[in-house]
């Protein structure tokens, strides 16, 4: 009973906060709500036994995607009141593509147990009494070593990429140096020559 | 009533669909477009991890973990992108950005 509630809450909130998300028209809020969602949705791994998922999602999305967002949304310094109200032209096509997908997944899961030819092929069964991270880390390290070792690498390359488009180098930069401009001295650029015609300067 | 996976899967079915129109409808920033991103891959592993709990296999988790490093990894090089964009041409707004002329 209480999970029934617990879930239900988590739920409504998740949609909540994602409709939210989407709507608002001040980034900032947006970004505020996300975390919100991804709060209730770590909530949500909670309650279907997933912990160690549920405290990743917490650090790195709420802890580092969302806390990027929100760095990006401030430095950038948008006027928030320049953005139009109103949809896109596309916004009718978006809603037609969003109907049927919700219609589609709606039957499809519904209808689950009998149309669905799944078979358990179980690789790694949920062990009985081993914790949940423990569980995971004795099968990201062996039966999966390769793709995890491919996730660092794709982390790898997503740092250098982010550090490669937005580094910019001091030296090609054009600054005033005022200095330069205020010790300039007349001698040191000027020169009058006395051009006698016919002859040019050599 | 008791939850079931039916439950978790609709849910992660609604918030996919909200992500999906958060790419179509707006007319704001393309900050917005990237946290819809973020919102389909949150449902997608929501989806996984649903499965995983009531199949009673942890290949489930481990995707989402994977899934959870292509989605920082995506974050990250979106947002470098959009500031690499926004310094040159001082906007992001979505119908400004049509050099493409998509």
């Amino acid at each position: 009973m209480i999970a029934t509630i617990l879930f239900y809450l988590f739920a409504f909130v998740l949609t909540g906060s994602a409709l939210a998300v989407v709507t608002l028209r001040n980034p900032v809020h947006s970004v505020l709500f996300l975390i919100l969602a991804f709060f209730n949705a770590a909530a949500l791994f909670v309650m279907l036994g997933a912990e160690f998922l549920a405290m990743l999602l917490v650090i790195v999305y709420v802890g580092a995607v969302a806390v990027l967002f929100l760095f990006v949304v401030m430095m950038l310094n948008v006027d928030v009141e320049s953005f139009r109200r109103g949809l896109t032209r596309y916004s009718s096509a978006g809603f037609v593509v969003a109907a049927f997908l919700l219609a589609q997944m709606f039957i499809l899961f519904t209808n689950m147990d009998k149309i669905s030819a799944m078979k358990l092929h179980l690789k790694t069964p949920i062990k009985e009494g081993v914790t949940n991270t423990a569980a995971l880390g004795q099968v990201i390290y062996t039966n999966y070593a390769l793709a995890f070792e491919v996730s660092g690498m794709i982390l790898l390359v997503a740092m250098i990429g982010a550090i490669a488009l937005c580094f910019y180098p001091r030296n090609r930069m054009r600054k005033q140096n005022i200095n330069a401009q205020v010790n300039r001295k007349r001698k040191d650029t000027l020169e009058i020559v006395k051009v006698q015609t016919g002859k040019g300067i050599a | 009533m008791e939850i079931g996976l039916t439950h978790y899967l609709i849910l992660s079915a609604i918030v996919f669909v909200i992500g999906v129109m958060g790419l179509f409808i707006n007319k704001k920033s393309i900050i917005t477009i990237l946290m819809s991103v973020e919102l389909i891959l949150l449902s997608v592993n929501i989806n996984f991890v649903a499965f995983s709990a009531y199949l009673h296999d942890l290949a489930g988790q481990v995707f989402s973990l994977f899934i959870l490093t292509v989605a920082a990894a995506e974050a990250a090089i979106g947002l470098a992108i959009l500031v690499a964009f926004f310094r040159n041409a001082k906007t992001i707004h979505v119908e400004d950005i049509n050099e493409l002329k998509g």
